[in-house]
């Protein structure tokens, strides 16, 4: 694998050097910013030639090679303590670069027909650029401090990019409020790497991962907890998940890649880098697993009253990242990285096809307004929709296929990882703290109900009946001539997602399907790829037990979209949503008022803090710091108002001092 | 004793040239006094050469006016601009950084 390694820094530096060039040539040049062909080309192929390095590292690896490390140069030393700027290839970090590169250089595509309209269209392909390189940064880093630099950088660009149009001042707080809850993670995070130093020395994985056993129970927990909010703040769990449904306020393609299918899933990927370590404690794993189930469970029900679409998505991703944190908690590191790779494939495809939706109705509002009426509607809200699958034939398919994968119907793609993650969870339910991992395991069989559900829910209401927008809107009549089909730069993205969402689950079909029938087999092939970078749990369940859980998440998740399509089919999407909650009653209004979450973080934590800081903290600062800095400055202005009168600022009085001066002198020298 | 004589001219000098320094509110004749004060040491060196011999003290006469030369270049074109500033070269009115 040595020989090969040296190939790692480049696929880190060509998103740079694409970044760079756009950056620079559009903040320089008026003319460049127009040559929108040429930025959204450099761009993307800046991400694709990576893609390609990582393919090729891919064949050259096998699921034997030892991870090998490249250290470009010391980034910082300090007495004994040195971090390089140090790249670490194995088989974890590999299969993240290339679900960041594969699935990133599809969507920059995508975004050059998307974005093609708008005025800061080198700025967008700068910053994609800049967040792939940062992205990058954090999976191949071969130390926690560089993972950390990407770690920020991420945020950095989210940052940038949910608040790109940032006129628009909503969207420019909701990037706010991405970063301050992400800041509050990046916090925690940094903690366990004081301590994690502090005990072994060294910030490299290879020495933390060694030196495991350096570590007692309680600062296994303790340090372990940290990580975990950190990661809580990165992947959109509770307590800090409620910036990732307001950061939909960016450009779609950015949902897509980075609220979607990468950033989020940071947090995975370090539980999982760092999995040896967090074996070492149940209570850590059970709080990593309790968060999970509790996240997917609440961000289910919340998304099943959304009518923004995607609203719809982001609670679904939330939801979906919670399923990835209860695998990591069952200690089911395999499966959590089969999700985040699944679920990178149908949940871009469904952010981009949301895109395709959005953009469709944008055309529909701009062509209205063009005929003079001024009209005004919500182009993302699901009731102006209703219909579409006439008018956007590709989007529709995609859209569907998209959603039976997330739905976990076999064999597309989102089956095979929610099941492996399901039975993982029962299988913890054998071990320590089964009976609540069994507890753990029902809850998200709920929650696999629900997905399908309002999955469901949203493909029926959006795609399905009549185009509702003429009769909500009298001026809108006859709008549906103006919905059309995205150009064929998007929708080739969309297909080409849709097919890794049937394929992508075969890459960890589980063993026993097969053994059942041969008596052993081989044929999880992610699960052997990662067999050396992660510490999965043992597999104790019989195949009965398996083929059981099999059927059951299939029989849920078919049960979850027959009730949608009986509730939802022909435009019946508000009058369902009224059956519901009266059906549901207060639990639906709990639902719908999103847990109250913001408005408990506004009044228990925000406000208090505001006020704190206007009685006491303005008032101390006021008088006791101003004050004591104004005293002394009085204190010198009176002492010169006083001496000032000693410096008349005339010359001819000053030279009389010197003439004074000079006689004195002359009459000491001579009279002494 | 010649020299009493030069130096009591030196001396006399240097008190009126002194004395309109101190007094005097033009710059100009404030200049001109301090110009006097200079050439009275000049005096000075020249008579105490003469005196003892030593050639010295002319030399360094000669490089003294050189220089006072030059200064009174310097000094009048300042005294210039400050009356185009100022319209006036009255030292007492010239007081901008004054408190």
């Amino acid at each position: 694998m040595d020989a090969y390694v040296h190939l790692v820094p480049w696929i880190v530096l060509i998103p740079l050097a694409g970044f760079l060039f756009n950056g620079l040539l559009g903040l320089s040049s008026g003319s460049f910013r127009e040559q929108k062909n040429l930025i959204g080309g450099v761009a993307t192929l800046a991400v694709f030639i990576p893609f390609l390095l990582a393919l090729w590292l891919f064949f050259m690896m096998s699921s034997e090679s030892e991870a090998a490390t490249v250290s470009l140069f010391t980034w910082i030393e300090a007495g004994s303590f040195t971090t390089d700027i140090g790249y670490r290839l194995d088989q974890l970090s590999l299969l993240m670069t290339l679900v960041v590169t594969g699935v990133g250089a599809l969507i920059h595509f995508y975004a050059i027909g998307y974005m093609s309209g708008d005025e800061g269209f080198w700025k967008f392909f700068a910053f994609m650029n800049l967040f792939i390189f940062a992205m990058l940064n954090l999976v191949l880093a071969d130390n926690m401090l560089l993972l950390f630099l990407g770690w920020e950088g991420v945020g950095l660009c989210s940052y940038l990019l949910i608040g790109f149009w940032y006129s628009d001042m909503a969207k420019s707080d909701a990037a706010k409020k991405a970063f301050l809850y992400n800041r509050v993670g990046d916090f925690a995070f940094l903690i366990a790497m004081f301590m994690i130093f502090q005990i072994v020395g060294s910030l490299r994985f290879e020495d933390i991962l060694a030196g495991t056993t350096l570590f007692t129970t309680d600062q296994v927990f303790l340090i372990g907890a940290l990580i975990l909010i950190g990661a809580t703040g990165k992947s959109a769990q509770i307590p800090l998940f409620v910036w990732l449904p307001d950061a939909m306020a960016g450009p779609t393609p950015v949902s897509a890649l980075i609220h979607a299918a990468t950033m989020v899933t940071s947090g995975i990927y370090v539980i999982s880098r760092l999995s040896p370590f967090f074996m070492q404690s149940p209570e850590l794993m059970l709080l990593v697993a309790v968060i999970g189930a509790f996240t997917a469970i609440i961000a289910a029900t919340i998304a099943l009253t959304r009518y923004d679409i995607k609203a719809v998505l982001a609670y679904s991703t939330v939801s979906q990242l919670g399923f990835m944190f209860l695998a990591l908690g069952s200690g089911a590191y395999v499966a959590a990285m089969f999700h985040v790779v699944t679920h990178a494939f149908f949940k871009a495809c469904l952010f981009l096809g949301s895109g395709s939706v959005i953009h469709a109705m944008h055309h529909v509002e701009h062509k209205l307004h063009d005929e003079g009426k001024h009209v005004h509607f919500d182009p993302q809200d699901m009731r102006n929709m209703g219909g579409l699958r006439k008018y956007l034939p590709d989007t529709y398919k995609t859209f569907l296929i998209a959603t039976i994968a997330i739905a976990g119907i076999p064999p597309l793609a989102g089956f095979f990882s929610k099941d492996e993650i399901l039975v993982m969870t029962f299988n913890a339910g054998m071990g320590t703290y089964g009976a609540v991992y069994i507890g753990l395991w029902a809850m998200a069989l709920i929650t696999a109900f629900m997905t399908a559900f309002y999955m469901f829910r949203l493909t029926l209401g959006t795609f399905h009946g009549e185009f509702r927008l003429p009769q909500k809107l009298a001026e809108a009549k006859g709008a549906e001539k103006y919905l059309h089909e995205s150009p064929f730069t998007m929708t080739s993205v969309l297909w080409v997602l849709a097919g890794l969402s049937i394929v992508g689950g075969f890459i960890g079909i589980p063993n026993f399907v097969v053994a059942t029938f041969t008596g052993t087999a081989d044929v999880n092939l992610l699960s052997n790829w990662l067999d050396k970078t992660t510490m999965d749990a043992e597999l104790t369940l019989s195949k009965l037990v398996e083929w059981f859980l099999l059927f059951g998440s299939v029989l849920v998740a078919a049960f979850g979209i027959i009730f949608a399509y009986r509730l939802f089919e022909g435009d019946q999407l508000e009058a369902s949503d009224a059956r519901i909650s009266e059906r549901f009653g207060a639990l639906y209004q709990v639902w719908n008022e999103k847990y109250k979450i913001d408005e408990i973080y506004e009044g228990g934590i925000v406000r208090p803090t505001v006020r704190f800081s206007d009685r006491v903290l303005a008032v101390f600062d006021m008088k006791g710091i101003d004050g004591f800095v104004n005293f002394v400055a009085a204190m010198v202005r009176f002492a010169g108002g006083v001496a000032r009168y000693f410096q008349t600022g005339l010359i001819q009085s000053y030279a009389y001092g010197i003439v004074l001066g000079v006689i004195l002198v002359i009459f000491m020298l001579l009279f002494r | 004793m010649e020299m009493d004589w030069y130096l009591g001219l030196s001396a006399v000098l240097f008190t009126i040239g002194v004395i309109g320094v101190l007094t005097r509110k033009n710059a100009i004749v404030i200049f001109m006094c301090a110009e006097l004060m200079l050439n009275s040491v000049n005096l000075t060196l020249v008579s105490f050469s003469a005196q003892l011999g030593d050639v010295h003290g002319q030399i360094l006469v000669f490089f003294a006016l050189c220089v006072a030369a030059a200064e009174a270049a310097v000094g009048l074109a300042i005294i210039i601009a400050i009356y185009r500033n100022n319209l006036t070269v009255d030292v007492t009115k010239i007081n901008l950084l004054r408190w």
